[in-house]
């Protein structure tokens, strides 16, 4: 039962990534060029709703339909990791068109290249693990 | 019925995205995709090279799912959903992309220039979605998170890492498109 939850959450998560137009390269680019308000108003619009969603369930103390409670954990509090991590994923995201949620959704859409790019980040997190002790974080 | 073929506007996009969140916290787990690439990674064997990897696998097994359902998504909205794929994106951006080489600009859901299946006999093309996947899976699992974890998880929890990852994302972006484009495509 819980996997079949899982399963048609990710499904309505890459049909929305398909038809909001999140997964193409194009909007990707537009974005960065700060030629369309579209991708803005995506990412405004969910966290807008986000904060919403995260301060109700924190003050309503809203449990799980499983009866657990929701804990939000902290990020570690540091600068460099997110600088210079987010700094090198954006170089990324701008070439390749694809974050890691709308990469899968596009082999869906039968786009058989872009499991170049998916092996590819694979490669990348391995390569960061490999050399994780020697980055500054 | 007509509709239903179109594309979704960024209000109906941005309430579901959150509305896929919520959905993930009511099942007791959080929003994030990125670190499906790390589980990937100790699947095949990495937990052997690394301590980063050595992780009970299984228990992120729920994610994979989503991930499945993401690919299930993609092939459902792709398939029923979508009469033309083509992305409708500011004539100006078409004719300045069109100019750096993209001819399928307007007219197309990825460009056909680095991705059409006819592309994997070339090596430019093959090479830089190489490097963009390398360094989004690189600079995600440094950053602790990407879009999904940073950018809609974080910031609606008000983390200030959150803020500081998303800039370093737009900034990265920023940098490949405005200064690195006009060298690579030209």
């Amino acid at each position: 039962m819980r996997s079949l939850s899982y399963l048609l959450i990710g499904i309505l998560f890459g049909i929305t990534m398909f038809k909001s137009e999140a997964a193409s390269w194009f909007r990707i680019y537009e974005m960065f060029k700060f030629d369309a308000f579209h991708m803005y108003g995506i990412i405004g619009t969910a966290v807008g709703l986000g904060v919403i969603i995260v301060a109700a369930i924190k003050r309503f103390k809203i449990k799980s339909f499983y009866g657990e409670p929701i804990v939000f954990e902290p990020k570690d509090k540091s600068i460099p990791r997110y600088a210079i991590g987010g700094l090198l994923f954006g170089l990324g995201w701008g070439l390749a068109g694809a974050c890691p949620g709308p990469m899968f959704t596009l082999v869906g859409a039968g786009y058989v290249s872009i499991l170049v790019v998916i092996v590819a980040a694979i490669l990348g997190t391995f390569v960061y693990g490999l050399l994780r002790d020697k980055l500054p974080h | 019925m007509e509709w239903i073929y179109e594309p979704w506007p960024w209000y109906v996009s941005g309430a579901a995205i959150a509305f896929v969140m919520l959905l993930l916290l009511l099942v007791g787990k959080n929003f994030g995709m990125s670190s499906n690439l790390r589980t990937l990674c100790t699947i095949c064997g990495a937990d052997k090279q690394s301590e980063f990897f050595k992780f009970d696998w299984k228990s992120q097994k729920w994610n994979l799912i989503v991930v499945a359902g993401a690919i299930i998504g993609g092939f459902l909205a792709s398939t029923f959903l979508t009469a033309d794929a083509a992305v409708h994106i500011n004539p100006n951006t078409v004719q300045e992309l069109q100019g750096l080489g993209f001819e399928s600009a307007g007219a197309a859901y990825l460009p056909t220039e680095l991705y059409a299946t006819e592309s994997l006999t070339n090596w430019k093309s093959i090479g830089l979605i190489a490097l963009g996947g390398f360094l989004v899976g690189f600079g995600a699992r440094y950053a602790g998170g990407c879009t999904s974890g940073h950018a809609i998880s974080g910031l609606s929890n008000l983390q200030w890492p959150s803020l500081v990852a998303v800039i370093g994302f737009f900034a990265g972006g920023m940098i490949m498109i405005y200064l690195l484009f006009p060298l690579i495509f030209s």
